[in-house]
C-alpha cells in the first residue's frame, strides 16, 4: 500500500509538471488531497487496496505491510493533509503554492518509502528523500532564520547521514547483507562482535539527530520555528517521526533486538530529553519555538516507553507517537491562525485571543491537555501506557521522572494558553478575528481527532497498536 | 600497506583542509582532491565501478556545480566573514585526533569478513535486480534535487 501511494504521488507530480499552460497548477491541490485521502483509506481498510489486484510483492521487494506501517502511513495521510490545507491559506504567496505542493507530496512520498522498506540502505535512501524535501521546504520563505534553521538541519543531518552510512557498511559486511532479516539474524546470532555492536551505536546515534533527541536536538527549535506554518506542521507533525522516531523503534524491535545496553542508552536519552525539552520550553517567548522544545520533550517520552523493553512500553511508544503526531500539527496549525490573525507569534505581544478567536481557543486547549496527559484525551492514554510499562519493566525512577516531567508540561501549556489566549485582550488586537477556513477546518478536525481517540482509544489500541510485537489487549 | 596508509593520510589531511579553508573556491577545489584519493583508494579495495562513480561524479560533476554556484555569489562584506577562524583551525585537527584516539584505546575487533569483489555484471544485476527499488528512490531524490534547485535559484533570478 504504501509503494502504491509512492507511484502514485510520483505519477501525480510528473503530471502536475507537465506543460499545460495555468491548468495544472490549478489542479495541483485537489490531486494533492485526492492523494493523500486516498491515503488515509487504504490505511484504515487496508481490504480496499486489496481490492485493486495490487501485488505483495514489487520492484523485487515486499514491502512491510503490518499495523506499525499502517499507523504511520494513516499519520502521513493527515498530518499531509493538515499542511497541505494550511499551504493553502495567506500564510504562503498564492504564486509559490504549486511548489510547495510539489515539495509535499515528494516529502510524503519518501515518508511512504521509509515505512515501506525492510532494507536498511533502502531505508537510509528514502530518509534522505524526506530530509532533502525538508531543507528546501525550511528555506521557503528565504528569510535570513529559516536560513539558518535549514542550515543547522542540513549541517546536523550530515552528520546523522555519516553516521547510519558508516553503520550500513559495517552492518553489511558483519551480516553479509542490508535487509533487515539478514543483518537481524545475524546480530541475533553472531558472537556479539564490538564492531557489530559500534555500528548499531553509530546507527542509534544518527537515529538520535534525526529525532531531535537531546543531546543532539540543535537544530530542531530554529527549523520548525522559522519554516513557513504549514512546513513546521508537517516536520513537527511527521517528518521527524517518519525519519528518526518511526526508523528508531522499527531497528529497535526488528532488527537491533531491544539488549539491556540498548535500553539503558534509550531510557538515558529519552529521559534527558523530557527534561530538557520541558524546562526550556518554560522559558520561551515565541509561541513556535515553545511548541519546538515541547517535541523534543514529547518524542522522549516515546523514547522512554521504547526503552522501558516490553510489549506494552513498545505498545505505548508506537500510541504515543501517533497521538504525538496529531496533537503537535493541531498545536502549529494553531500557531499559524494565531500568525494569519494577529501578525506575530511573540506570547508577550498577545493574550486575550480566545474572545477574539473562539475555535482556535478551544481547539488549543484540547491540544494543551492532550500534550500534557490529562484524561480523556488521547495523550493521557498513551502516556499511561508509557508510564506502566516502566513499572513493569522495573524502572520506578524513570516511571517517576516522566510524571514529574508531564507535570511540568502542564505548567508550561497552562503559562502558555493563559498568556496566548486568556485574560485582557493585548492592546492592538482588539479587531482580530479567528483565523480562515483553510486553517480553521484542519484545526478542528484534528482536535476531533484527539477527543476521538481519547474516547474511543481500546479500538485505536486493539487495531494499530496492539498487533504489533504480539502485544496482549 | 605503505600505500594504502599514505592514501588515507591524504585523503583526512584533504578532507581537513576542504572544511578549514575559508575561500569557497579552494575548499571545492580541496574537496574535488579528496574526491580523487577516495577514488584511489576505491581501486585499491577492488572496486572501479564504484571509483569511476566517484571520479566522475564527486570529482567532476560536483565540482563543476560548486564552482559555478560559487561564480553566482557576491563576495561577503566584512562582518559576515566567519570571526573565529584561528579557533576553527585548532579545534577540527583536535576533533579528528580526539575522535582516531578512542578508536585506537577501545581496542575494538576491527576484523571483518572481507566482502567479495564486485565485478561490473554483479554491480548491473545488483542496480537492475536486485536493488530495483533503490532505484525509484533515486529518482525521487533527484526529482527533489530538481524542485530545490527550482524553488532556491530560479526564483531568485526571476525576483532579481
Amino acid at each position: 500500500m504504501p509503494v502504491l501511494m509512492i507511484l502514485l504521488m510520483g505519477a501525480g507530480i510528473v503530471v502536475l509538471n507537465l506543460p499545460a499552460g495555468g491548468l495544472m497548477r490549478r489542479v495541483a491541490f485537489p490531486l494533492a488531497l485526492v492523494l493523500l485521502l486516498a491515503q488515509a483509506l487504504f490505511a484504515l481498510a487496508p481490504s480496499a487496496a486489496e481490492g485493486l489486484g495490487w501485488p505483495t510483492t514489487i520492484f523485487g521487494i515486499t514491502p512491510l505491510a503490518d499495523s506499525l506501517t499502517r499507523l504511520l502511513v494513516l499519520s502521513i495521510a493527515i498530518v499531509g493533509i493538515a499542511a497541505l490545507l494550511v499551504g493553502q491559506s495567506r500564510c504562503l504567496d498564492p504564486g509559490r503554492r504549486f511548489n510547495f505542493i510539489n515539495l509535499l507530496l515528494l516529502c510524503c512520498a519518501g515518508m511512504n518509502g521509509i515505512v515501506a522498506v525492510s532494507d536498511l540502505f533502502t531505508l537510509y535512501i528514502f530518509i534522505e528523500i524526506a530530509a532533502t524535501a525538508s531543507f528546501v521546504l525550511i528555506v521557503y520563505n528565504k528569510g535570513r532564520d529559516s536560513y539558518e534553521g535549514a542550515f543547522k538541519y542540513f549541517l546536523l543531518s550530515a552528520v546523522a547521514t555519516t553516521l547510519i552510512l558508516a553503520a550500513i557498511g559495517i552492518l553489511m559486511m558483519y551480516a553479509g547483507g542490508t535487509s533487515f532479516e539478514a543483518v537481524g539474524r545475524a546480530l541475533a546470532g553472531g558472537p556479539g562482535s564490538s564492531m557489530a555492536l559500534l555500528a548499531v551505536l553509530l546507527f542509534l546515534g544518527g537515529l538520535f539527530i534525526k529525532s531531535g533527541l537531546v543531546p543532539f536536538h540543535g537544530w530542531l527549535p530554529d527549523a520548525y520555528s522559522t519554516a513557513p506554518n504549514p512546513v513546521s506542521v508537517l516536520l513537527a507533525g511527521i517528518v521527524t517521526k517518519a525519519t528518526g522516531v518511526y526508523a528508531l523503534i522499527r531497528l529497535t524491535t526488528d532488527v537491533f533486538g531491544l539488549s539491556q545496553q540498548i535500553a539503558a542508552v534509550l531510557l538515558f536519552v529519552g529521559t534527558i530529553s523530557i527534561f530538557v525539552g520541558a524546562l526550556a520550553a518554560l522559558g520561551q517567548r515565541d509561541f513556535k519555538r515553545m511548541l519546538a522544545y515541547s517535541s523534543i520533550s514529547q518524542v522522549g517520552y516515546i523514547i522512554v516507553g521504547l526503552g522501558a523493553g516490553n510489549a506494552l512500553g513498545v505498545a505505548g511508544a508506537i500510541f504515543h507517537l501517533f497521538n504525538h503526531s496529531i496533537f503537535k500539527s493541531l498545536l502549529f496549525v494553531n500557531a499559524a491562525a494565531v500568525e494569519e490573525s494577529t501578525g506575530t507569534t511573540d506570547i508577550r505581544k498577545l493574550g486575550g485571543l480566545s474572545s477574539r478567536m473562539r475555535f482556535t481557543g478551544v481547539t488549543s486547549m484540547v491540544g494543551f491537555l492532550s500534550a500534557a496527559g490529562i484524561p480523556p484525551l488521547s495523550g493521557f492514554w498513551s502516556k499511561l501506557l508509557i508510564i506502566i510499562a516502566l513499572f513493569q519493566a522495573g524502572h520506578p525512577v524513570y516511571a517517576a521522572l516522566a510524571i514529574l516531567a508531564s507535570l511540568i508540561t502542564l505548567a508550561y501549556f497552562l503559562v502558555l494558553q493563559r498568556r496566548v489566549f486568556f485574560g485582557e485582550v493585548a492592546a492592538g488586537l482588539e479587531s482580530v478575528r479567528d483565523a480562515g477556513g483553510w486553517v480553521l477546518v484542519p484545526s478542528v478536525i484534528l482536535a476531533g481527532i484527539i477527543v476521538a481517540v481519547g474516547v474511543f482509544f481500546p479500538y485505536i489500541l486493539g487495531s494499530f497498536v496492539a498487533p504489533f510485537q504480539g502485544f496482549a489487549w | 600497506m605503505t600505500l594504502n596508509l599514505g592514501l588515507l593520510i591524504l585523503f583526512v589531511v584533504g578532507a581537513v583542509v576542504t572544511v578549514l579553508v575559508s575561500n569557497l573556491l579552494y575548499s571545492a577545489i580541496g574537496l574535488a582532491l579528496t574526491s580523487v584519493v577516495l577514488t584511489l583508494i576505491m581501486f585499491q579495495l577492488q572496486a572501479p565501478l564504484a571509483g569511476v562513480f566517484e571520479l566522475s561524479v564527486c570529482a567532476g560533476l560536483i565540482t563543476a556545480v560548486f564552482i559555478s554556484a560559487i561564480s553566482l555569489t557576491r563576495p561577503g562584506t566584512s562582518d559576515e566573514r566567519e570571526p573565529r577562524a584561528a579557533a576553527r583551525i585548532v579545534v577540527l585537527p583536535l576533533l579528528v585526533v580526539a575522535v582516531g584516539s578512542i578508536f585506537f584505546l577501545a581496542n575494538l575487533a576491527y576484523r571483518l569478513p572481507t566482502p567479495p569483489a564486485a565485478t561490473v555484471t554483479e554491480v548491473r544485476e545488483v542496480l537492475w535486480s536486485a536493488r530495483q527499488f533503490d532505484l525509484l528512490g533515486i529518482v525521487l531524490i533527484i526529482l527533489t534535487g530538481v524542485f530545490g534547485v527550482a524553488i532556491l535559484f530560479k526564483e531568485r533570478i526571476n525576483r532579481d
